[in-house]
């Protein structure tokens, strides 16, 4: 249940988990809220062969398609990056905060009890 | 490749629903199998990373933009059950939150990106890898060779759904092999990032690395094993 943390075994150094996590949270920070200012606006690879074919016209709007931060933008932000970043920022919050403790719950859970 | 909502029939949309449901009852039982206290933290950061770069669509020419489905990545790094779960999370997100695919297809969208691409796509990197089974060296190439093929498998899959749903009628050879041909340029940057994100990963903690364990596990580390005989 209680799962050993022994000492991996095989040789080299290595980074501590704690750092590599922190760097790889900071790097998708800063694609969410930076580097998202510059992504590409074109249509992408399915909305492009749906307007080729002639069959674009058959999307719905989404239910939800006037959430707050519908389409990656922060309602009622008027600066085109800070509705981005927050809404990136957001995004990753909800995201980090299900998938962190989801995978930790099931982490615990024993392996083949049911 | 987010299905809108109106693409697809009710039908349809209710099947990839039930295969989707499945799909992840299956991943949460075989996800256990594969997260243990050091690969849950990756397994966290796969889906805040997955998230982040799908927000970023990269041009790939004619006026077409594409951004990284993630499912090789993250079934290279944490496992392909946990992969499933970790862009099924990301998904529902994104519906639910960004109105980035609709509600009724994200049956659709998780069978595509968290089963099709995963599944197919591990499925690559499995058979490259099983070339030298061996090498560390050989794994961000094999991740990379099974993106590439990932994206372009979802796009086949979802001509196929349109095959038995779709919305309007259209020649399926041509929406096969257009969808084919703009995902297979879409899979280049996915083989790019996926490479650059496994060599890094790999290159700081091997031990963690799905597609590495077997290089660095040694024999009598098998805890788990241990603990399931006792109980």
């Amino acid at each position: 249940m209680s799962t050993t943390t022994e000492k991996p075994t095989a040789p080299g150094r290595r980074v501590p988990l704690r750092v590599l996590v922190g760097i790889g949270l900071a790097v998708s920070l800063v694609l969410a809220v930076v580097v998202s200012l510059f992504a590409s606006a074109s249509p992408d690879g399915l909305e492009h062969v749906a307007e080729t074919l002639g069959f674009a016209d058959a999307a719905a709007d989404s239910a939800v398609a006037d959430s707050p931060l519908a389409d990656y933008g922060t309602a009622g932000v008027e600066n085109e990056w800070l509705s981005t970043a927050i809404a990136g920022a957001v995004g990753l919050l909800i995201t980090g905060l299900v998938a962190f403790g989801l995978m930790r719950l099931l982490a615990r859970r024993p392996v083949d009890r049911d | 490749m987010h299905v809108p909502d109106g693409f697809l029939d009710g039908p349809t949309s209710v099947a990839t629903a039930g295969v989707a449901a499945v799909a992840v009852a299956a991943a949460l039982r075989g996800a256990r199998r594969e997260l243990d206290d050091r690969t849950a933290p990756l397994a966290g950061l796969v889906a805040v990373f997955v998230f982040a770069a799908q927000m970023i669509n990269f041009p790939v020419g004619a006026g077409t933009s594409g951004h990284l489905m993630g499912g090789v990545l993250a079934a290279v790094l944490v496992g392909p059950w946990t992969a499933t779960l970790a862009l099924t999370v990301v998904l529902i997100v994104q519906a639910l939150a960004f109105a980035d695919g609709g509600l009724t297809a994200l049956g659709t969208n998780i069978t595509l990106i968290a089963v099709v691409a995963v599944w197919i796509g591990y499925a690559v990197v499995r058979l490259v890898q099983s070339a030298r089974p061996q090498s560390r060296r050989l794994i961000p190439v094999a991740a990379a060779i099974g993106a590439l093929v990932s994206v372009p498998a979802a796009a086949l899959a979802f001509t196929g759904l349109w095959a038995v749903g779709g919305a309007a009628p259209i020649d399926l050879g041509l929406l096969a092999s257009t969808m084919i041909g703009w995902h297979t340029l879409i899979g280049i940057g996915e083989a790019v990032i996926t490479f650059l994100a496994v060599s890094a990963v790999l290159g700081a903690r091997p031990d963690i690395v799905h597609a590495a364990r077997h290089l660095t596990q040694q024999r009598p580390l098998e805890v788990r094993t241990t603990a399931e005989a006792s109980s």
